[in-house]
């Protein structure tokens, strides 16, 4: 074969996945008969397609919020996810009632989501590799991190290095959860550590950033994973932009924040849509998982 | 210098701006206004200590972010010795709102990381505020990683608003600088003492503000959020920071409880600025005696008790 046919050939495989026939990933919990709008391409949408894309525009390539459930769903191994640490639920040790009380909060949280707190873990396969998955949701307080959410992704790590697990992660979230105070600080320390810990045992993480992620959870456990990757248009920082742009008293440059400037100021390995992204994460697991621990090894 | 008044000071400000007014004139001759002026001082000094005694947490705060308050280079001063500063991040700038140096307390080699605020508007505007840049919390994260590698405990002062939130800091990775002092942070294994002294400011004080000995001035904060962030949140009012400073628990006393402080040096009627040199020793002290029982703690028996600690903070509900 000439060598630059073998070029081309190796062209066409540079990206793993097309991105447009994803219905074997479909996520099927969004009833049929419902018609959406594109807040980018403003395209009417029929769900079922949305759906069957998940939850992407076909047109656009936009990507829709999706629930955690769905999240894992779309990454790990078919029927291979059992939850862990199910029965965590948040207290409310200050008994925090300035504004609207804390209860009311979470009481509104559980009956939007039917979720426990934020964050969803345990154990999965993925790409055939043993790994302890996690996805926080930010319909539930805005994905923030109390303790309950701090003690299940430091659970997770610890879980992984005693099982010699991988971790993966999908990450949103607004930050830490001021009406737990300074206990939701300290979670970022607790999780920090935990990564830490799993880092020294020669385990790999892996963190998918989502739309959005912000605050005391992008500044711990979030960016400290060995690879990085982000869906499109996730906006991603430490500060808000309503913040930064008070502090600098000028208009934020277009695309500030957003998962492609991260990219070009070095912070993420990539950006990636969601239908490339267990085969991207898959195949980072292969090249970081220890021997005897990866898929096929066995 | 004229002092700075704060809100809740003012009915002993006019107070002692009488007395000072009385002081100035010759009333040696008068008897009556002699009496009347030990008098009046008693008076300012009980009003003192009466209104001091039962801060409210949002009137700590203010305390806490006195002008006059003793800051890191006054601890550092006070209570080091042989102090060489180091300088620089090693890949963009040296932060100066950071401070990292090479001191020894009574013969103990330590490292210090502080929150550098300044004292005049002049050395602020160059720290800016004592709010790190990443620069900054890679400064303070090579200073870690060079104590553990050559035994050296850590010493930290915290007293910072939070991290710089500008459109630069998050360019050039804010949350990717303070994430990565968390986790060198936790696996250090030296023995790492932190002293709350003023501001405790969410994440850009915890990036140095956790360790296995954590002592806290009587009115210092320390909070997941300032409380006019908060407020704004809460109410879309910063004015009403009264009220969420009370919601987030976040003077020493509330720490302590929490099991997050382990003790509080208490301060002065006034607070720290108006005996910088008793509180400065006293916190000197407090240091060296938290680095005594923690000296000859095993590397990794430290490493691990650190992390049982993290591990351990954190309410919420199990069902068995």
């Amino acid at each position: 074969m000439p060598i630059n046919d073998w070029f081309k050939q190796r062209e066409g495989r540079r990206y793993t996945v097309s991105g447009q026939d994803c219905a074997e990933n479909a996520t099927e919990t969004v009833p049929d008969g419902v018609w959406r709008s594109c807040p980018q391409c403003k395209g009417t949408l029929y769900q079922g397609d949305v759906a069957r894309c998940m939850s992407v525009c076909p047109h656009c390539g936009h990507h829709f919020e999706l629930i955690a459930h769905d999240r894992i769903a779309m990454i790990v191994d078919p029927d291979t996810f059992e939850e862990t640490d199910a029965s965590l639920t948040s207290a409310d040790p200050l008994c925090f009632a300035a504004g609207k009380p804390y209860r009311t909060s979470l009481d509104r949280a559980y009956e939007r989501t039917g979720m426990a707190d934020a964050v969803i873990t345990g154990r999965a396969m993925l790409g055939g590799h043993p790994v302890i998955v996690g996805a926080l949701d930010f319909r539930f307080v805005g994905a923030s991190m109390g303790s309950v959410v701090g003690e299940r992704i430091a659970r997770a790590f610890d879980l992984a290095l005693e099982e010699r697990r991988g971790v993966v992660l999908l990450v949103a979230s607004g930050g830490a959860r001021m009406q737990e105070g300074m206990l939701s600080l300290m979670q970022m320390a607790k999780t920090s550590a935990a990564a830490g810990r799993l880092a020294g045992a020669g385990l790999p993480y892996v963190s998918v950033l989502v739309n959005p992620t912000y605050g005391g959870v992008t500044a711990s456990f979030a960016v400290l994973a060995d690879v990085i990757f982000a869906e499109p248009g996730a906006m991603i920082g430490f500060a808000g932009p309503r913040l930064v742009e008070q502090t600098i008293r000028r208009s934020l440059p277009k695309g500030f924040q957003s998962a492609t400037s991260l990219q070009g100021h070095g912070m993420i390995d990539g950006v990636v849509p969601r239908a490339e992204l267990r085969e991207r994460v898959s195949t980072v697991l292969g090249y970081l998982m220890p021997a005897g621990t990866r898929g096929g090894d066995a | 210098m004229a002092r700075f008044i704060m809100e809740f000071e003012r009915p002993l400000a006019e107070l002692e701006g009488k007395l000072l007014e009385l002081k100035a004139l010759d009333i040696a001759a008068t008897p009556e206004l002699v009496a009347e002026l030990a008098d009046l001082e008693r008076e300012v000094e009980r009003l003192r200590a009466t209104l001091y005694s039962a801060l409210s947490p949002w009137e700590k705060v203010q305390v806490s972010r006195h002008p006059e308050r003793p800051k890191t280079e006054d601890y550092v001063c006070g209570i080091f010795d042989d102090v060489i500063e180091l300088r620089g991040d090693r890949t963009y700038a040296d932060d100066q709102s950071m401070f990292t140096a090479l001191a020894t307390l009574g013969g103990r080699r330590v490292m210090v990381i502080g929150h550098n605020k300044g004292h005049t508007t002049k050395e602020n505007i160059a720290r800016n505020f004592g709010s790190p840049h990443p620069e900054g919390f890679r400064k303070a994260e090579r200073a870690m990683r060079l104590a553990g590698r050559f035994g050296l405990p850590l010493v930290t002062f915290l007293d910072t608003a939070g991290a710089s939130p500008g459109l630069e800091d998050e360019e050039r990775g804010q949350a990717w600088a303070i994430a990565r002092c968390l986790e060198t942070l936790a696996g250090l294994p030296v023995p790492v003492v932190v002293v709350g002294i003023g501001e405790g400011g969410s994440g850009g004080a915890l990036a140095i503000g956790f360790g296995d000995r954590m002592i806290m001035l009587e009115h210092s904060y320390y909070s997941v959020i300032s409380p006019e962030m908060c407020a704004v949140i809460l109410h879309k009012d910063a004015a009403r920071a009264r009220e969420s400073a009370a919601a987030l628990s976040l003077t020493a006393d509330d720490l302590l409880s929490m099991g997050i402080v382990d003790e509080i040096v208490p301060e002065p009627p006034g607070g720290a600025h108006r005996e910088p040199g008793t509180v400065v020793a006293e916190v000197g002290s407090r240091i060296a005696s938290a680095l005594d029982t923690l000296a000859g703690a095993d590397r990794e028996e430290l490493v691990d008790r650190r992390y049982q600690r993290l591990r351990a903070i954190g309410v919420y509900n199990e069902a068995s």
